[in-house]
């Protein structure tokens, strides 16, 4: 094949969209050859470039709740003066223990956070990331079987824009968990189970994906397990990871 | 899981984890904050109304950025921004790459600055879809969802998009102006 044939499937090859097999075909061509390395090079160089440049305009606090507002279906708490006298009065005597006793969980639960994203890069990182390999959950599942004191379900994704890679045993503060890793497009997210008494912290249990440590981060419990997600991928696909759980349990 | 259609209420949970990437989107397109702002809003009350026929287990992000497209397409300025036409016309499939020697294309240290207005400068087909792809993060497959056109089109409007981009930078070239962004094409 000639330069030029190659080079016009030089985007798509640096964009992850090409047959495995042509992907191959170009993983092999390109270091062999200097016009097309130094095209391709060129070519990361300004898709990096506009990954950073491209994110460049920000919704401000105030507009953000404008929309929310006109959306919103939870309906908004209302007090009754006296309740919220009442409310205010309480709150107040409250508020430095529950401060402290917060800043506690808190804490904590940040120093979580940051062990299940050592967990996640970890195991992204490692030459073996799984250790059963599948992408079958009727394999996957049974393979924790003995390894871990309690049984989960996983959800069928098929159907969906996720596929299961694998799984692996962790630990988390000692106690023993599952950890599942599954791709979305061009990223790989973890979901981990562990048994909600093993853990110490005290968790929001809204489940809509946060960012921490730059990572997108889901937490919900659901019949005595806490499950975690997190990856790199947008807060969209966290969440809807999330809902394929959450209905496997329901 | 329950049928095709999701509960009313998942609206919010599902649709304000997007709207940074929504709102960034939407002031590529617009280039002014108020704009964006009144397509965003817009955006989301047309989603919001329609929410009923979205069918579980489609694209939500996809059905999101079609709505927000649409709309900008249909406003004002994004009538005025597709009166710009293309000279060439799109085939569908990858076009033949021009030999560029390396060094010609070669992008050293551009600014962000400097690609942020060359990328500004771009006709809105070629703007819209180079940042559904390098900054969205989005396959071709959501792309051409989202802009309602075959896989075929949005790997050769990408390949165009680039193509220019990287005119724009090259360093003879020196910083892209609006003018310039008119290369390949005309004001009717």
């Amino acid at each position: 094949m000639s330069c030029e044939s190659w080079k016009a499937k030089l985007d798509p090859y640096l964009d992850g969209e090409l047959a495995p097999d042509e992907m191959r075909a170009f993983d092999t061509h390109v270091p062999s050859c200097s016009s097309c390395a130094a095209d391709a090079l060129a070519r990361v160089q300004i898709k990096r470039s506009m990954q950073a440049a491209g994110k460049r305009f920000a919704p401000s606090p105030e507009f953000r709740r404008r929309v929310q507002s006109t959306i919103a279906t939870k309906p908004k708490r209302s007090f009754r003066p006296t309740w919220m006298f009442a409310a205010a009065l309480s709150a107040l005597a409250v508020a430095v223990v529950l401060s402290t006793y917060l800043g506690v969980q808190r804490s904590h639960r940040n120093q979580v956070y940051s062990e299940i994203a050592d967990l996640h890069v970890a195991a992204l990182a490692s030459s073996s990331r799984v250790d059963v390999v599948s992408s079958d959950r009727h394999t996957v599942k049974p393979w924790f079987q003995g390894r871990i004191p309690f049984a989960f379900d996983l959800p069928e994704v098929q159907n969906s824009e996720f596929s299961l890679l694998g799984g692996r045993m962790t630990y988390l503060g000692q106690a023993p968990g599952a950890h599942l890793i599954y791709a979305v497009r061009k990223h790989e997210i973890s979901v981990f189970v562990f048994q909600e008494g093993g853990l110490r912290s005290r968790w929001d249990d809204r489940s809509l994906a946060r960012k921490e440590l730059s990572f997108n981060i889901a937490t919900w419990s659901q019949g005595g397990l806490r499950y975690f997600v997190i990856g790199d991928a947008s807060a969209a696909d966290i969440n809807n990871l999330v809902k394929l759980f959450k209905g496997t349990s329901s | 899981m329950s049928g095709a259609h999701p509960p009313s209420d998942a609206f919010e949970e599902l649709a304000m984890p997007l709207f940074d990437q929504l709102y960034n989107f939407a002031h590529w397109l617009t280039r002014n904050r108020e704009e964006a702002e009144d397509l965003v809003q817009e955006t989301y009350a047309k989603a919001l109304k329609g929410f009923s026929s979205f069918q579980l287990g489609t694209n939500f992000r996809a059905w999101m950025y079609r709505i927000l497209r649409n709309t900008f397409l249909t406003s004002r300025t994004g009538l005025k921004a597709t009166m710009t036409v293309s000279l060439d016309p799109e085939e569908d499939g990858p076009e033949l790459a021009e030999c560029e020697t390396p060094e010609s294309i070669l992008f050293g240290h551009s600014s962000r600055e400097l690609l942020q207005s060359a990328i500004e400068a771009l006709p809105v087909h070629f703007r819209e879809i180079l940042v559904l792809c390098d900054v969205e993060d989005m396959s071709y497959q959501e792309i051409a969802e989202t802009l309602s056109i075959p896989i075929g089109t949005v790997m050769s409007r990408l390949s165009r998009a680039r193509k220019t981009l990287r005119q724009r930078l090259r360093p003879e070239t020196g910083p892209a102006t609006a003018a310039n962004a008119r290369g390949t094409t005309r004001e009717l």
